[in-house]
């Protein structure tokens, strides 16, 4: 659909054309579904796209201190977070070969590679809070620095999106359930995965930013005219 | 997620039995949109409540002993943050939204009936916590609705405690709602049109609600982020926007924090707020125009191009609300002019109503009184904004109440005078009963009239300095003694038209109950909704079969058709087809 040609038409010109007698039956809703993922996706981006602008505009005060950088920082050495972002991948992973899996009607692969998914999810969430309580046992609190302040937020709004992930797709694993029609759980499923990339894709974006040098920070923000 | 419920198939619509679930915990697009109304309008009328005391205070001195300067903030931020969020945004998008997409497309419901109904459950609450905040130690906010830090989060202001606590909480609940409702709109529209209704033959109604849920959707994140940073500040000490601050005698362990970037993105919200409340209200008033001057809406297209520029464009122009907080002055030249270049979209709105009116066969009925009451408060409130656009204008106009007169003819008034056009435009379809004409236009005049006997006195107070939110003028030399008694004038103006809502609030019940049989599509209108096969419709609206269009919704005075309206759904003659394109369009 081609928006401008969409705008070009001209309404008032009546044609017999729409005359046709073909019977519509209501609304797609894998058609549905997708157009709502899109704006879905659309949204979560403006609202990280948001944080992190604010994040840069932020780090221009003096009083700014980026967690990497010296060897004091915490996240001069990212391995932890490697470790995490890898535990993220494989969910991503799995639930692209659950996807794969119900694609072809293979039952058991399908139920594998969902249950790896959110097994690989909690676990990160999991690791995600045991990277908080290491951080505040190094004396790096909430309120300490802006730096600091914005790691646990931009963290916890990332995993408030995947819990929200999750509840969604237990849902329709149950629903699937009740119906024993596997068939239907491919355009769900199908959903749930590109939510998945996504949310690795915005993650893989905050581990860059948080885990920056001043130097890359200081950069990123006179970019964006700050 | 997946609860697609609408199959063309009737007999698995599951009509709801039980009174719970028919009204109360219902999923049918009508029902959640009264629901919404009636929600909406209620917080209104605490909010108009509010303004009267407000009124009173200004008018009259001290005469009250209940108000004191505190309660007078309250007052002011409350009464500010119903009327624009939990009033308009709710009733335009929440009510009209969910009433009007699905019938004007030809659905049977919105797409995702259950996530519509937790949309309402959502708005409620977030009713019930910002209400919840007039009975908490301290009181609501007094921070102004645009909540400023630091000022919003520091004694000394009214409700810095737990008001603007709930406040913030309150506000995240309605994004919510707002965030499910708005998904299950855009996606009705781009989705659920019915067999022939082609985005360009969907009416302006439909266009203005679509576009602004988009400007909402992308736009209230900002306030999302904007909220949660502050509450981290409140509650757990961050310090995203609090500078380093002594606060009585005490400096505080805040920091170096940004209270500007706390206006950059409430305002990055705020401006294209403007126009989520104004998009919807453009779109219905052009299909009642339209309907009771019988006659097509002038420039069709360019009134859909003007409505996807407008919503553009009001990305681009939040910080002309922000130049006394001082910027590079590139920028405010910038913003200056995107403020102006936005003005050229809408003033074709403005022209292609006239238009429309010109030389059309005009029905002076209720909704059509109040349609063109709006072409007059918009284009004032529209003038006085172009003043305000520019920096230089706008530097000693800022913060008086010049600016309070603007925004209330533009963007309080005026979607106000197109709501009340659209209920009374579409009652005869929502209750299937006709209200009383009579008291309806009672009700018009008092409005109309009291608008203007309200806010044009203010402009002029704005340009003698009479400052905005101040709880009393004192003794300042360059106001004078005057200004006293227009204020005075003002305040039994707001009275007036406040009790005079009383009309309007009794009309619709009486004529629930005892109002003249609407009937089928008593305006003669062209637009699907009208074409129900049951008035008001039923429950999946279009009983076995959808219907299918075959031409826009402005077929009114076409030469040589029978009558002087042919529906969307009727099909097109041969001698239509060979008349060629009429004129004027
Ligand atoms: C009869 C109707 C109304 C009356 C008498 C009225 C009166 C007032 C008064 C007296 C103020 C405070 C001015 C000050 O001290 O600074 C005010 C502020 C305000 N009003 Fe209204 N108002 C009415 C309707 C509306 C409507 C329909 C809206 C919808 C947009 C609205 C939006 C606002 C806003 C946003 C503020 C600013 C609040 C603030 O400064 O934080 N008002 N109004
Ligand atoms: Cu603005």
């Amino acid at each position: 659909m081609n928006i401008l040609k969409v705008l070009r038409d001209k309404p008032w010109v009546h044609s017999t054309a729409s005359a046709t007698l073909e019977q519509y039956s209501g609304p797609d809703p894998v058609a549905a579904s997708q157009v709502m993922l899109r704006f879905v996706l659309a949204i979560v981006s403006v609202l990280f796209f948001l944080f992190i602008i604010t994040f840069l505009s932020r780090s221009q005060y003096p009083d700014f201190e980026a967690l990497a950088g010296s060897p004091w920082q915490p996240f001069t050495d990212s391995s932890r977070l490697w470790f995490n972002t890898a535990l993220l991948a494989c969910a991503s992973l799995a639930i692209q070969w659950g996807l794969g899996g119900s694609r072809s009607g293979k039952l058991n692969i399908t139920v594998a590679g969902i249950s790896a998914a959110v097994f690989f999810t909690l676990l990160f969430l999991v690791a995600q809070f045991d990277l908080w309580l290491r951080l505040q046992s190094m004396g790096f609190y909430l309120s300490g620095n802006p730096a600091n302040s914005y790691f646990y937020l931009l963290t916890a709004v990332h995993g408030l999106h995947l819990i929200g992930g999750l509840v969604v797709l237990t849902n329709v694993v149950f629903r699937v359930w009740y119906n024993h029609n596997i068939d239907s759980l491919k355009a769900p499923l199908q959903l749930c995965t590109t939510y998945w990339h996504f949310l690795l894709g915005v993650w893989l974006v905050l581990f860059a930013l948080l885990t920056s040098r001043p130097e890359t920070i200081n950069a990123l923000a006179a970019m964006c005219g700050f | 997620m997946q609860n697609v419920a609408i199959a063309d198939q009737p007999d698995e619509l599951h009509d709801p039995q039980t009174f719970i679930t028919k009204y109360v915990y219902s999923q049918d697009h009508k029902v959640i949109a009264i629901q919404y109304g009636i929600t909406a309008i209620f917080v209104g009328l605490v909010a108009l409540a509010l303004s009267a005391l407000m009124r009173l205070q200004l008018g009259f001195p001290d005469a009250f002993d209940f108000i004191d300067p505190s309660s007078y903030l309250q007052f002011v931020t409350m009464h500010g943050m119903i009327m624009v969020i939990y009033l308009l945004t709710a009733l335009l998008l929440g009510g009209f939204g969910n009433y009007l997409i699905p019938l004007m497309v030809g659905a049977r419901d919105m797409v995702f009936p259950f996530m519509n109904m937790l949309s309402f459950w959502f708005y409620l609450l977030s009713v019930i916590v910002l209400l919840a905040s007039f009975f908490v130690p301290g009181g609501p906010t007094g921070a102004g609705w645009t909540l400023y830090p630091p000022q919003a989060i520091l004694p000394g202001t009214p409700g810095y405690d737990w008001g603007i606590i709930l406040m913030l909480v309150s506000l995240v609940i309605f994004i919510i709602a707002f965030t499910m409702g708005g998904l299950n709109y855009v996606t009705t529209v781009l989705q659920a049109r019915t067999h022939g209704m082609t985005l360009m033959r969907m009416p302006l109604t439909v266009w203005g609600i679509f576009t602004a849920t988009v400007l909402g959707l992308l736009a209230f994140p900002a306030l999302l982020v904007s909220a949660i940073m502050m509450m981290l500040d409140k509650t757990l000490g961050t310090s995203f926007f609090m500078p380093a601050l002594v606060s009585l005698g005490e400096s505080l362990d805040y920091s170096g924090g940004s209270p500007v970037l706390f206006q950059h993105l409430f305002w990055f919200f705020g401006h294209p707020e403007v126009y989520i409340v104004a998009l919807p209200a453009f779109g219905m008033v052009s299909d009642v125009l339209a309907t009771h001057a019988r006659k097509n809406i002038f420039g069709y297209r360019m009134m859909v191009w003007a409505i996807v520029a407008i919503g553009g464009l009001s990305f681009v122009v939040w910080a002309h609300h922000m130049y006394v907080s001082g910027m590079l002055p590139a920028f405010g030249f910038f913003f200056a002019t995107t403020t102006l270049i936005i003005a050229v979209p809408t003033a074709i709105k403005v022209y292609n109503w006239v238009l429309t009116l010109y030389r059309g066969n005009i029905h002076l009925t209720v909704p059509m009184l109040f349609s063109i009451g709006f072409i007059f408060t918009f284009t004032h409130g529209g003038l006085t904004g172009l003043f305000l656009g520019n920096v230089v204008i706008d530097l000693p106009l800022s913060d008086t109440y010049f600016v309070v007169a603007h925004f209330h003819m533009v963007m309080g008034v005026s979607p106000i005078m197109v709501l009340f056009a659209a209920i009374y435009h579409w009652y005869p379809l929502i209750t299937g009963k006709m209200f009383d004409e009579k008291l309806g236009k009672i009700h018009f005049w008092f409005t109309f009239l009291g608008t203007y006997a309200i806010y044009l006195p203010m402009h002029y107070l704005g340009f003698l300095g009479v400052p905005r939110r101040y709880f009393a003028m004192g003794s300042t030399d360059f106001i004078p003694e005057s200004a006293q008694s227009l204020n005075a004038s003002i305040t039994v103006s707001a009275l007036i038209v406040g009790l005079s809502q009383l009309i309007f609030i009794y009309n619709v019940f009486w004529s629930l109950r005892a109002g003249k049989p609407a009937g089928h599509n008593p305006w003669e209108a062209t637009s699907l909704e009208w074409q129900t096969p049951d008035v008001p419709p039923h429950h999946g609206n279009w009983g076995p079969q959808l219907p299918t269009v075959y031409r826009w919704a402005y077929d009114y005075g076409v030469p040589g058709a029978e009558k002087d309206f042919i529906p969307q759904n009727h099909p097109v003659t041969e001698s239509e087809q060979t008349a060629g394109e009429p004129e004027g369009r």
